[in-house]
């Protein structure tokens, strides 16, 4: 390139990176112009205060005794809830694996990019949105939630998995096609070995997620301790709300917990 | 060489017989096989969905989604872009408020800006919990707070967002270069100094790309905190759902859907630039 | 055994790997090819196995032409010749057993061989070549754990469980340090002999390809320039293959240092 174009095409490209930022500074002011005129912010404040809705909400289920009791079902639900969860992310599981197969790009070529569409739109709609459509098809309860749960986490998972499977080392696969072994034994003992730690991980990661979505199926009927929490809300029983909210941050942690640990000893 | 060793710890020994794997891996595996296969179990028994059952429900849900949802009522759509335009609204509100409030809050809880021990512990310790906690339920908190509407959608996702930003902005600082820490500090610049010129332009790009990760999150979060009163299309869409108006139904999840998909690509590509 | 038949390869991109190839070798030789990066080598190692395929010309691995086998027949020919790569290629991830029974996969069924149920003959093999290499106490470590010169000892551990005719080995020792590469060397030519295979080996350096061979291939640009004997071979004959006067970079240098001593033998 000649020095008088480089130049030019400097001077022609901070003019597009001017105009580009004038751009981006527009739509952003008008996003916003358009937010502020029409949100209303309606705050409908309730005859009690805040103070004492917070109190009956953190306070009173940790102190009075006379809700110690309820803490059991609580639990109860939480543990349907996990169990929505584990059962959902192995049904996934199972699901994801041949799909991630069909969705990576280095065995499949072409035919990938459609089965990696096929996740995106999954992953596209949330959780609820999917228990909304199954709890019509297949009436109320927890096993709705487990069809619910498994669709949407094979959409991220089938993605991770196909993620895993392009970044393998395709050398010792190669070894395994010059030894005489055909398709599937490259797939046994080429492919598998070396994704299954990877595998086991992501599915792990997903059910930590996925018990955190399970908590709220219920509010669409799809199972475990989101069904007490919207009733309690809409009696405004707060104190049943807080248990709620307690059981569910203790249990989500342990989770997590205990997850993170076998996730931090398979890598 | 040492090949007449019978230096066989594993096996024993070497003249029996030899088996692929080792007898600790061998109990190892199926252990943990019958741990999986017994949870499987106990789960599928509290959620009656026996794998029969699960492939008998796909079914069901294909029969519902052909017959039921299908066609959408697209007239419908002319009373589904107001409330869509709250969802909207509250998720930009969420997201601006969180990313701002975030900011500052983040240095707080980076090991290497913040020296106060304690003060570090405990923003590490509310991150963690915001985390656990679901946003539908941070909702119903909300609601419980300042009454149903919009507002409470609004606050439930920024405290959403002050999670998720929080969480990666405090981990990135803590991962930056030095350098120039160092070189402001020696120069006798204040900590705001340091944290305005040497850790600000470091972070910039992914403090972007985590509000606009969050914005997906949010756009998503919003779409569902109208179920539990928090404003937006999640309530039209639990209307209908009383009244079994499925075509109209079909109609807000295709909304939905598509919105979705243009700010995830959008946002996608941004980030990716970012990067 | 094998016979090369006015063979020439033309790449998809218009390269020229070979070019009107004529060469006999005969059972349990051990031949070395020698020749700057780019002449060739791999491509003619690879034809044999048919990783890559001839564009022309005639290939006969035990009597049977192979340029034009299907599937099926592919496998049963490189069931029937083993190969060694630069880099091992072997699954880090699985024990050193399995990455050596994973050379059995060609006699071995696909049902038998997802379910891991292989005869306990195959194992004692396994085993047994495991020993001749001198890494039989690591049968059931993962392979990652192993030094680069113990895991190339893997994979001609599992070459030879193959139990192919020939074996084709390319540039087996170009990742190795050079006492590491004498030992790799010293030991495939060992149970090549014991096991009268067939052998072709791709070697860069040519110090080494002197040490071991007892023929020499020199391939140009695509085309054969030497073969013969060592005894045949001359300083010239280098530069020839070469085509340029030999640079100390062409030699690996001599197998004086210390052995490659491995820690855990020693402490044991």
């Amino acid at each position: 390139m000649e020095n008088r174009d480089k130049v030019k095409i400097n001077q022609l490209f901070s003019r597009k990176k001017k105009m580009y930022t004038a751009a981006i500074l527009i739509i952003l002011a008008a996003v916003y112009i358009v937010a502020f005129l029409s949100t209303p912010f309606t705050i409908r404040s309730s005859s009690v205060s805040t103070l004492e809705t917070l109190r009956r909400l953190f306070i009173e289920p940790l102190i009075n005794p006379e809700y110690y009791s309820g803490y059991l079902e609580m639990i109860e639900l939480m543990l349907e809830t996990i169990a929505i969860a584990y059962a959902g992310v192995t049904v996934a599981t199972i699901i994801a694996v041949p799909v991630g197969f069909l969705a990576a790009r280095n065995l499949l070529g072409p035919l990938s990019y459609l089965a990696k569409a096929l996740l995106n739109a999954i992953r596209a709609i949330p959780e609820l949105i999917f228990a909304i459509i199954f709890v019509a098809s297949v009436g109320i309860g927890p096993y709705a939630g487990v069809l619910a749960i498994s669709i949407n986490s094979v959409g991220m998972i089938g993605k991770l998995y196909a993620e895993v499977i392009e970044s393998i080392d395709e050398e010792p696969l190669e070894a395994i096609r010059a030894s005489g072994g055909n398709r599937i034994q490259v797939i046994w003992y080429g492919v598998l070995p070396q994704v299954l730690p990877e595998f086991v991980s992501y599915s792990l990661y997903r059910f930590e997620i996925d018990v955190r979505a399970s908590t709220v199926l219920g509010i669409v009927g799809a199972g475990g301790i989101g069904a007490p929490l919207i009733l309690a809300t809409w009696q405004r029983n707060w104190e049943d709300v807080g248990m709620i909210l307690i059981v569910v941050v203790v249990f989500v942690s342990i989770i997590d917990i205990l997850s993170g640990q076998i996730r931090k000893r398979l890598t | 060489m040492s090949s007449n060793k019978s230096a066989n710890e594993n096996n024993g020994k070497r003249s029996g017989r030899i088996s692929l794997t080792s007898t600790v891996l061998k109990v190892k595996m199926l252990l943990i096989i019958a741990v999986v296969v017994t949870l499987y179990i106990l789960a599928v028994i509290a959620t009656d969905s026996n794998p029969i059952r699960v492939i008998e429900g796909f079914e069901h849900i294909w029969n519902f989604v052909k017959d039921d949802l299908f066609p959408p009522n697209l007239d419908y759509f002319t009373r589904v872009w107001e409330p869509l335009l709250e969802t909207w609204n509250i998720a930009i509100f969420g997201t601006t408020f969180g990313a701002l409030l975030a900011l500052p809050v983040s240095f707080l809880a980076a090991g290497n800006i913040t020296t106060n021990k304690y003060l570090y512990r405990i923003f590490r310790f509310i991150f963690n919990i915001i985390r656990t906690v679901p946003e539908v339920i941070l909702a119903v908190l909300f609601v419980a707070l300042v009454g149903i509407g919009d507002v409470s959608g609004i606050l439930a996702l920024t405290v959403l967002t002050v999670g998720i930003i929080g969480k990666l902005l405090s981990e990135s600082i803590e991962s930056i270069d030095p350098g120039p820490i160092e070189a402001i500090q020696a120069s006798g610049g204040n900590k705001l100094q340091v944290i305005r010129y040497a850790v600000l332009p470091q972070v910039l790009p992914q403090y972007v790309s985590y509000t606009l990760y969050s914005l997906e999150i949010n756009v998503k979060a919003s779409v569902i905190l109208g179920f539990v009163g928090a404003g937006g299309i999640g309530i039209i869409l639990r209307q209908q759902l009383a009244m079994f108006n499925y075509d109209r139904v079909a109609t807000i999840i295709l909304t939905i859907f598509i919105v979705v998909t243009i700010i995830d690509f959008i946002s996608n590509r941004v980030r990716e630039r970012l990067e | 055994m094998i016979e090369f038949k006015d063979v020439s390869l033309v790449y998809p991109n218009g390269f020229k790997g070979l070019k009107n190839i004529n060469l006999k070798i005969e059972k349990g030789e051990f031949v070395v090819i020698v020749g700057m990066s780019g002449a060739g080598k791999s491509t003619l190692i690879r034809s044999i196995n048919r990783m890559v395929q001839p564009t022309s010309g005639q290939l006969i691995v035990n009597g049977r032409d192979i340029t034009n086998l299907k599937d099926r027949q592919l496998r049963g020919l490189r069931t029937n010749v083993g190969m060694i790569f630069q880099s091992y290629n072997i699954v880090k991830r699985m024990s050193v057993l399995r990455n050596v029974l994973a050379g059995r996969l060609g006699h071995t069924g696909t049902l038998r061989s997802i379910l891991g149920w292989f005869p306990q003959s195959d194992l004692q093999l396994a085993m047994r070549n495991l020993e001749r290499v001198g890494i039989d106490s690591k049968a059931y470590q993962r392979a990652s754990n192993l030094s680069g010169g113990q895991q190339q000892r893997i994979s001609i551990a599992r070459v030879l469980t193959q139990e192919p005719a020939v074996i084709l080995a390319d540039e087996p020792v170009a990742s190795l340090d050079p006492p590491t590469s004498h030992k790799v060397m010293k030991d495939l030519k060992k149970v090549s002999k014991e096991d009268g295979l067939t052998t072709i080996v791709n070697l860069h350096f040519i110090d080494m390809a002197m040490e071991y061979a007892d023929r020499i291939i020199g391939l140009r640009d695509g085309e054969l320039v030497f073969d013969g004997p060592i005894s045949e071979v001359t300083p010239e004959t280098f530069v020839e293959i070469y085509g340029r006067p030999i640079k100390e970079d062409d030699l690996l240098g001599k197998d004086d240092e210390p052995e490659e001593v491995d820690l855990e033998d020693v402490v044991k």
